[in-house]
């Protein structure tokens, strides 16, 4: 069998082909923002007001703060859509507290967003991970419930921006050095759990759960702790948003944030978060936010029927898995050639 | 169940006369069991490991080499009996334990994340730490490397590890298990999927580790690796420990009679057929970059096996006859008949079945009951104005249980709870139940217990003696001179070398293969 023992042994396989892709990746996004706004641009020039822009900065805020936690979720394979509703139940509770308490401190007030959601969160990791029931259908379920609570809740009587103190609606609608401040809170969430992900063991965990659940049992990671926490942590982001929703409109009814959980998954597939788990960024889904925001305003500027809005948000959904599925089918397939010529004789 | 014991078995059971003079053993399992409800997995499992020895583990599926080795690795917890591991007793509850004791299991379906990183899927959960407990990426990817460099494999630790062939896969394993500074590798049939070269890589890398004084516990199908690679041998059957013995004072024959506790007289029986008419005939087939104007025939009653290395193209050549893959050029005949390519429905009309390499993915549906995967490729003709009688299904299920000699609980269970061998079978009687003239097979014992295997192969003999012409492409030479009529040796896409079953032998299938051999030269 000497004769086909002549392997070359030598050459690595210098492949990070793959990780290149995926960084490509974010900066594809940043090249199709670029491109939206001077497209658009150039048929609007108010398109690149300040106030246009600050828009475009503060418009997505809410939708990156779920697209946050929502990454977490999905990248474990799980899903987590009752984010919509936990935004509405804490939107109205902490505006509720307000109409009772108006002297609660801004900071109380957003904390108490977050421990609403961390709740809700809560409910969904145990469901998920100790009682093993899916995640589509734990938060499907959950979608329903909360929004359930909330028109019992609200019945019928809505937050009015009058009860709203004006510290609590500036964190809103205020800027910092020209910044809006919902999208600096956004960016501080993106940045934080971004750092994180990459950095810290059991972020990194996560991962591992996405891409292989059984290798990453063997790998002795705990699974059902670490899902349990992706979704706490979503649900934490989701009640913060909910806080500051009251923040940006300062006005409540039982149907606040119906919907956004799929505007929310959008921009994380969009952000190239694979839907099934494994791979993606928080700054990725952040940019996919943005991007979709910014063709939403680029089509009124451009004075296109609003009706376009969610048939080109759905095609960008597609191009965008369809681009996923492209990626990897081609990166493994290069992958696998160079493995060939290794292995063979 | 009772220990079938001789009383030279009984000397050999705390290991061979070679290795009395050895230092105190590594590991030492006595009288392991374990039950599943009422089912006994294992009534007796015993090994001895000592540091430096490749050891293999061998039995018949459901032998209970699994269970043992799961309880090694800490996924199951044993039931009784003692575990010592360098003098201590040792419990593991999870798999963390075993991790931590120095035992580290590669299993025979890689556990990879595709997503990551080489380097973090060898770290994952112990990624190298800076302050503030953060993961020291320089640090990881470079004790990857340093691991890559000990095991003389050239592997990038950034590149991700989707892709990876499966040899591939069980380096980065190994590597793993290195990086861990296991004591124990037991490796879970790592070979059933590799080359012949891979294969030569991995006896490397075990010879490797036997030096740097690990014990590698080896558990394999393939008997020639075993003796190529090993120097002990420990048998089980139900559940039980027969014996365990050095390479040298054993032979194939003696494994095999413990193994199955009977004498196979012959794994592959003498057979002289009488092929009949031409049933496949095949021209000038060609599908750019993967093969060549390949040329071929197969007659009614006789096997014909398609050799060559992993990556020849032997695969693709079924794949394009069945119409899986479109063909660039050539012609496929049945019977007289001119196949439309690339169309597998029509190759199934024609009267081919396909059993395919990978049957857990390809083969099966999994999840699916026994029957109903049985009929799969009937359904049309079990079913009445596009409705499925689940009567005729049930019948047809049972009426080839029964010629295939299928152990099964119910019918109605999930494919997946079959043995492997078992699950061959199931998609063996999905094909037959079509009646199909032309059966194309690949590698139809991979990963079967040797009972099973030579059964599989009777049953091969028994279709053609029927009449069926096969096609049958194997990765094992003894499979492939031992139930071949002729052969056919595929070399880099195309037909390298053809030989009739007398003059055929594994020296020239080999250079054959290698491209040292120009075709019709036989």
């Amino acid at each position: 069998m000497s004769v086909i023992d002549r392997t070359e042994a030598a050459s690595p396989v210098t492949t990070s082909l793959f990780i290149k892709i995926l960084k490509f990746r974010e900066l594809a996004i940043v090249v199709a923002i670029l491109l939206v706004f001077a497209l658009t641009y150039f048929k609007n020039s108010s398109f690149a007001s300040t106030a246009s822009i600050q828009q475009m900065l503060s418009g997505p805020a809410i939708i990156i703060m779920l697209a946050v936690g929502e990454t977490l979720v999905i990248v474990t394979r799980n899903v987590d859509l009752s984010v919509g509703s936990v935004l509405g139940l804490s939107a109205y509770l902490v505006g509720d507290l307000f109409v009772h308490y108006p002297h609660m401190p801004v900071v109380l007030a957003l904390l108490v967003g977050l421990l609403i959601g961390l709740v809700c969160g809560v409910v969904n990791g145990v469901i998920v991970a100790y009682a093993r029931v899916p995640a589509l259908v734990v938060t499907l379920g959950m979608l329903y419930i909360i929004r359930g609570i909330d028109a019992i809740v609200v019945n019928g009587v809505q937050i009015q921006p009058s009860q709203i103190p004006q510290s609590f609606v500036n964190l809103g609608s205020g800027t910092i050095l020209g910044i809006p401040i919902l999208f600096l809170i956004a960016a501080a969430a993106v940045a934080i759990v971004g750092y994180v992900m990459r950095t810290f063991r059991p972020a990194r965990d996560l991962y591992a759960i996405g891409s292989n659940p059984e290798a990453a049992v063997l790998a002795g990671v705990r699974v059902p702790r670490r899902v349990f926490s992706a979704f706490a942590i979503s649900g934490a982001l989701a009640g913060l948003g909910g806080a500051l929703w009251l923040a940006e409109f300062a006005t409540v009814a039982s149907t606040a944030g119906s919907g956004y959980e799929l505007n929310v998954v959008a921009a994380v597939v969009v952000g190239g978060v694979a839907i099934f788990g494994g791979s993606g960024t928080v700054l990725g889904a952040a940019l996919g936010a943005l991007l979709l925001n910014t063709i939403d305003q680029a089509l009124v500027a451009s004075r296109v029927s609003s009706f376009w809005n969610q048939a080109v948000a759905g095609m960008l959904l597609l191009v965008a898995i369809a681009f996923d599925r492209y990626v990897s089918v081609r990166a493994e397939k290069i992958l696998r050639v160079e493995g060939a010529h290794r292995g063979d004789a | 169940m009772e220990r079938v014991q001789t009383p030279e078995e009984a000397t050999s059971r705390d290991g061979s006369a070679a290795a009395g003079d050895r230092a105190a053993p590594l590991l030492v399992v006595d009288g392991a069991t374990k039950f599943f409800g009422p089912v006994k997995a294992l009534v007796d499992g015993s090994i001895t490991l000592f540091a430096g020895e490749a050891h293999a583990l061998l039995g018949e599926n459901g032998a209970g080499k699994s269970t043992l080795v799961k309880i090694l690795a800490g996924v199951h917890l044993a039931d009784g009996g003692h575990i010592t591991l360098d003098g201590h007793p040792v419990r593991f509850t999870n798999p963390i334990d075993a991790r931590e004791a120095g035992i580290s299991v590669i299993y025979q379906e890689p556990t990879l994340f595709p997503d990551l990183s080489i380097a973090e899927n060898i770290f994952m959960g112990r990624q190298p730490l800076r302050s503030g407990k953060r993961i020291d990426r320089a640090e990881m990817i470079k004790r990857a490397h340093e691991v890559f460099v000990r095991l003389g494999v050239p592997l990038d630790p950034n590149r991700s590890a989707r892709g990876l062939s499966v040899a591939d896969q069980q380096i980065v394993e190994i590597a793993k298990a290195i990086s861990f500074n296991a004591k124990i590798i037991i490796m879970d049939e790592p070979t059933a999927a590799l080359t012949e070269v891979e294969v030569q890589r991995l006896f490397d890398v075990v010879a490797t580790l036997r030096a740097q004084g690990a014990a590698i516990m080896f558990i394999s199908h393939r008997l020639e690796e075993v003796f190529a690679m090993c120097q002990r041998v420990t048998i089980m059957r139900d559940g039980a420990f027969v014996k365990t013995a050095a390479v040298e004072d054993i032979t194939i024959d003696d494994i095999i009679y413990s193994m199955v506790g009977r004498d196979i007289v012959s794994l592959y029986g003498d057979h002289a057929r009488t092929p009949g008419v031409t049933v496949l005939d095949v021209e000038h087939l060609t599908r750019e970059g993967v093969f060549t104007d390949i040329s071929f025939s197969v007659r009614a009653g006789e096997i014909v096996a398609l050799a060559g290395l992993v990556g020849a193209g032997r695969t693709e050549v079924a794949r394009g006859i069945f119409g899986i893959d479109k063909l660039d050029a050539g012609t496929v005949t049945i019977s007289g008949h001119k196949l439309k390519t690339g169309s597998p429905l029509q190759a199934m009309n024609a009267g081919i079945g396909f059993v395919p390499e990978d049957r857990r993915q390809q083969g099966l549906v999994m999840q699916m009951a026994i029957d109903r995967n049985a009929s799969l490729a009937s359904i049309g003709r079990l079913s009445h104005f596009g409705i499925i009688r689940q009567a005729s299904e049930r019948k047809l299920a049972s009426e080839w249980a029964a010629r295939l000699q299928l152990k099964f609980g119910r019918f109605s269970n999930p494919v997946m709870t079959l043995s492997g061998g078992n699950q061959q079978k199931v998609v063996l009687a999905k094909w037959l139940a079509r009646q199909p003239r032309l059966l194309i097979i690949d590698e139809p014992t991979r990963g079967i217990d040797i009972g099973t295997k030579a059964e599989v192969h009777r049953l091969l003999g028994e279709l053609v003696e029927q009449g069926i012409a096969v096609l049958m492409i194997s990765s094992e030479m003894p499979e492939v001179l031992g139930v071949a009529d002729r052969i056919l040796v595929l070399h880099e896409g195309r037909l390298a070398a053809e030989f009739g079953r007398d003059e055929a032998n594994e020296a020239l299938i080999m250079r054959a293969a290698a491209g040292q051999m120009k075709a019709g030269v036989s």
